[in-house]
């Protein structure tokens, strides 16, 4: 016998006959939105980094305190990337008799590989974009030495030996990103005027760069080829170190997008498992029959394996298409919000999606099929004789089992996969201990209510091993979805929220103690805001305990740049409003008796640091020793000042200090500024508005993604909604026609139903609702690391909502039997 | 409107047919019967005569494809779903082969369960009162899992008469019951039937138990082949 034919001719006769629809119909959607996803993903991720790039101002970025060795040169020209060469060093600016220090940087044609310059015309003026660099003989500088120097554009000033004639105001130039508090104001210059400042000479301190531009792969080669460790003067950078906060928009946008594609999977397995079980009932007739006719249990197993194969592949490949499809219309969608368009799709989702729908079907389906093996052929005398059914819980167990090896894959994320499988599989739990619990309560309830509703709640309370299979394969699927829309709604609100449209937009660095209060009252005055002035400290970090800090005892090279750098200490009596506490507690006020550090949780991991160690810096010479007795978690990406070590006052505010201060100032009282800088020249400002853009557009991405992946989701969950209710289809069209021939007429067998379905509804609803608001509750706290309140509402709305749709799905479901003779379905069983 | 006032049910030239992949399938052609108010009538056959549909049609459960039937003077083809209903609850009793008992009932839910949809104050007692008739005082609070099959057929039959039916359509009642069961419930039908003064109307296999009947009609490919 050929068990292939007969398997796919099996397989065209249960579709036809609408048994394998609704496994079919739950692949191809999860399908779908996992390589929507996966698609969308992929070139979000791919268009981020091309802007991660222009961080940098190029591809791959290398830095010497030594000019570049030409075999570096020369590696990357044969290698056919796109070069660069720039110098930076300080010097100082002279015009007439004022003179600043500024940081000089000379840069050639090619400059910048990626992203753009920015200038303008007028101080704090409208900005334009700039494809070219400083003319020869000319240099442009930024607000700061143009304020400090008295200087208008086209004055010249002294650079050295040579004369530069002021050209235009640098607003923005790509790769600036670094040290933002240590840097003296910019003048950028042509690298062909260099040699005439006789600034070049042996001994001077020099920072080299060579900017290299061109495909991944050839950058990845090229990066490879060289061997840095050889030249202990060179460091590289790639787009790995692109900023802190555009890294960690990504890493959150990743994050929820995987919750996103997790879901869907969740759904989708439970709908497939769901009809699986419905669909294998059904056949036991047919596998006895066959059984009786000589089919051996192999052959069984091997028909419905390939019939399920067969399902998985044709389905999984109409979803990959869908998918590629859908994220296109979500392209479209997307035209004009990013500032430049998305890379072309990869097909690596195509396989993903092909893979995702085999594992599904095999953790979801199969094993019910499998157990069709088990139908005894004695079943054509003896009705009665059904295999033992699988265990439910098993089911259930095993699904959450797939879960857990498919999404890291998916999110990328342990802990939210984690949090995410563990708050499904209690969920689990919970709804079926509460809605045993609650069948109990009402099956009292049931003699004192009218007919219908009686008949209704007796449907759910006599199935009720049915009814809590039910009501934990629906409520699953309305908790995620309901999850799914507070993540988006709440979840999604507080990250914004933490970018309002007021997102501190300038930093002012370079305050000294005295010019504290004046410059704190003058912009009170001016922004009618509080603004908060923090003192910011430098230190290097000698010892932890007794162990002498050596960068290179650390492998990680994160560990080991923060080891060898000197930090920003601050002080405060206070934690910041966006920190917190996430181990250890905060200094009392009034204790000044000892030194006290708060750490970032974070770098303290990093480093090795933990709650009592006691730590010593060097701070102007002299060494500060300190006791750690906290921990912080820090909002990173709020754009507001932050501080990876912090104090009590009594610890460090005798030591020479400087003040920090991020400020959001719109459009219309930037003039203000120049008062600012003419008043207080030392101060430098900071424009951070380009990345607060860059991370604006990444959240939009996102929201819009996650907005598309709900469609999906949505949709997964109807059908588990379907399958669900499709479980005891059968016996219900049968009591509808029993009744009828009884008597009943359409109203009542109707409200029957919808008492039914309320009932399940309801309590479905309800547990749902309570069940999301805890598990987001989960994920705010220890995933996302946001406050969020829930809306109290949703225990009245989910209920409601949740009625509202199974009463309409399920009686959807059941047209065919009020349209049926009664006669009909009688008949069937 | 030619209605014989003595007729309780009327089939006047009924066809049912339905469509299949090999074309439209005449499952009845053409039949004509008339029954008596408290007549027993068994419709003898073999397997797809068409006695079952025939037995469907005459209680409204279905409609024919053509023809009219008159059940207890009510022309069923005039009426919708609904009505039909109505006439079921209000006339009609049913007794099946495979009980269609609902699971999640007790005996006495299932049992009051007609009396209830006809909205009546005493289905609880009436319900009870009908048990008893057929010996199930004891057992009327057990669920139909919990009994034996001959119990279920018996819980089928008190549920039949609890609205004191003016006809009781069986279909097959005996054909799931052992021998010994089967001649227990064979004899509360009739003991019922001549109590309540029902008309009955009953599908079998069994020649010994259409011998019983008043009368009976015989059916072949459709047709109605002999009326004895």
């Amino acid at each position: 016998m050929n068990t292939l034919k007969f398997a796919f001719n099996g397989l065209k006769r249960d579709w036809y006959s609408g048994e394998l629809r609704l496994i079919g119909i739950s692949i191809l959607i999860a399908v779908a939105c996992l390589s929507s996803v996966s698609f969308f993903t992929d070139r979000v991720k791919r268009g981020t980094q091309k802007q991660a790039t222009e961080l940098l101002a190029a591809d791959l970025v290398l830095i010497s305190s030594k000019k570049i060795q030409t075999k570096y040169i020369d590696a990357g020209t044969s290698a056919a990337l796109i070069i660069s060469l720039s110098e930076s060093f300080r010097s100082v600016v002279l015009k007439n008799d004022k003179l600043e220090l500024a940081e000089v940087k000379a840069v050639d044609s090619s400059y910048p590989i990626r992203g753009h310059l920015r200038t303008s015309d007028n101080l704090f003026g409208e900005e334009q974009v700039n494809d070219s660099i400083p003319s020869r003989g000319s240099a442009w500088v930024d607000s700061r030495l143009l304020q400090a120097l008295q200087v208008d554009i086209g004055q010249s000033i002294s650079l050295g030996a040579s004369e530069l004639i002021v050209e235009k105001i640098l607003t923005y130039e790509p790769d600036r990103g670094g040290d933002l508090f240590n840097i003296a104001p910019r003048l950028m210059m042509n690298r062909a005027d260099l040699d005439k400042t006789k600034l070049v000479l042996p001994g001077s301190r020099i920072q080299y760069r060579l900017l290299l531009g061109g495909k991944s792969e050839r950058i990845d080669a090229y990066r490879e080829q060289i061997n840095v460790e050889d030249n202990d003067h060179l460091s590289v950078q790639g787009i790995k170190d692109a900023r802190p906060e555009i890294k960690s928009a990504l890493e959150r946008a990743e994050q929820f997008l995987g919750l996103a594609a997790l879901v869907s999977i969740a759904l989708a397995g439970l709908a497939v498992a769901m009809s699986a079980q419905r669909f294998a009932i059904r056949h036991y007739d047919n596998c006895a029959i066959m059984r009786c006719l000589g089919l051996k249990q192999g052959q069984i197993t091997q028909i419905y394996f390939f019939q399920l194969m067969l399902l998985s592949l044709i389905c999984s490949f109409i979803g990959c298409m869908l998918g590629f499809f859908a994220q296109e219309v979500l392209n479209q969608t997307l035209i004009g919000m990013t500032q430049q368009p998305l890379p072309d799709p990869s097909w690596s989702p195509v396989l993903s999606g092909l893979f995702a729908g085999l594992i599904t079907v095999i953790a979801f389906a199969l094993p019910q099929l499998v157990h069709l093996r088990e139908v005894s052929p004695l079943r054509v005398l003896r009705k009665d004789l059904s295999p033992v059914p699988l265990n439910n819980y098993a089911i259930y167990a095993l699904a959450i089992i797939t879960l857990v090896l498919l999404s890291p894959w998916q999110s990328g994320n342990v802990n939210l996969t984690l949090y995410t499988v563990a708050g499904l599989f209690l969920t689990a739990i919970a709804l079926a201990l509460s809605a045993k619990m609650m069948i109990k309560l009402l099956k009292k309830l049931q003699p004192k209510l009218k007919m219908a509703a009686r008949h209704g709640l007796a449907n759910v309370t006599r199935r009720s091993d049915q009814s809590i299979m039910q009501i934990i394969g629906i409520g699953i699927g309305v908790t995620v979805m309901l999850l799914l829309t507070l993540v988006r709604t709440d979840l999604l609100e507080g990250w914004q929220n933490r970018l309002p449209n007021d997102a501190p937009n300038y930093f002012l660095i370079n305050i000294q103690p005295e010019q504290v209060s004046g410059i704190k009252a003058q912009l009170s005055a001016s922004l009618g805001t509080n603004i908060e002035l923090h003192p910011m400290v430098r230190g290097r970090l000698i010892k932890i305990n007794d162990n002498i800090i050596n960068p290179n005892d650390y492998k990680d090279p994160r560990a080991n740049r923060l080891a060898a750098r000197e930090f920003n200490l601050s002080y405060a009596d206070e934690i910041q409003i966006e920190n917190r506490l996430v181990a250890g507690k905060w200094w009392y006020l009034d204790d000044d008796s000892k030194n006290y550090f708060s750490v970032e949780e974070g770098i303290a991991k990093t480093l090795g640091i933990s709650i009592g160690d006691q730590l010593t810096y060097s701070i102007a010479g002299k060494d500060i020793l300190g006791e750690v007795i906290n921990l912080r978690w820090v909002e990173w990406d709020s754009f507001n000042v932050n501080f990876f070590v912090v104090s009590n006052t009594a610890a460090l505010d005798s030591y020479p200090s400087t003040f920090i201060s991020s400020l959001f100032i719109p459009e219309s009282k930037r003039s203000m500024l120049i008062d600012l800088v003419k008043q207080y020249p030392s101060i430098t400002v900071f424009d951070i508005d380009a990345i607060l853009t860059q991370v604006r557009i990444i959240m939009n991405q996102v929201i819009r993604t996650v907005e598309f992946v709900f469609i999906f989701t949505v949709l997964t969950g109807i059908a588990v909604l379907f399958a669900a209710l499709q479980s005891t289809h059968d016996e219900r069209s049968h009591e509808s026609a029993l009744m009828s021939a009884l008597g009943a007429n359409r109203k009542q067998i109707v409200s029957g139903l919808v008492a039914e379905f309320m009932f399940l509804g309801g309590i479905t609803g309800l547990l749902s609702a309570i069940a999301a608001s805890v598990i987001e509750m989960a994920l705010a706290e220890y995933v996302f690391k946001m406050d969020i309140i829930i809306n109290p509402l949703i225990w009245l709305i989910a209920p409601l909502a949740c009625c509202l749709i199974i009463v309409s799905t399920g009686l959807f479901g059941t047209r065919k039997v009020l349209a049926s003779s009664p006669m009909l379905m009688l008949r069937k069983v | 409107m030619d209605l014989d006032s003595n007729n309780i049910v009327e089939a006047k030239a009924i066809v049912k047919q339905v469509s299949s992949p090999e074309g439209t399938l005449t499952i009845l052609a053409d039949v004509n019967l008339s029954i008596k108010q408290g007549e027993s009538l068994a419709v003898i056959g073999v397997s797809g005569s068409g006695k079952s549909t025939l037995l469907g049609l005459l209680a409204g459960l279905d409609t024919p494809t053509s023809g009219k039937v008159i059940l207890n003077g009510t022309i069923l083809n005039d009426l919708d779903e609904d009505g039909r209903a109505q006439i079921r609850n209000q006339s009609v009793g049913f007794v099946f082969q495979s009980f269609h008992l609902l699971p999640g009932l007790t005996a006495l839910e299932n049992t009051a369960l007609p009396l209830e949809l006809a909205g009546s104050d005493q289905a609880d007692e009436i319900a009870r009162q009908r048990l008893a008739d057929v010996g199930l005082s004891e057992r009327i609070h057990h669920y139909p899992n919990q009994l034996s099959g001959g119990e279920q057929q018996r819980v089928a039959l008190a549920r039949a008469f609890a609205c004191n039916p003016k006809i009781l359509f069986a279909d097959e009642p005996t054909g799931n019951l052992d021998q010994k069961t089967a001649q227990l419930i064979i004899d509360m039908i009739f003991k019922m039937n001549k109590d309540n003064g029902t008309t009955l109307v009953m599908v079998t296999h069994d020649d010994a138990l259409a011998s019983l009947c008043d009368r009976n009609v015989v059916m072949t490919g459709g047709k109605i082949t002999k009326d004895i």
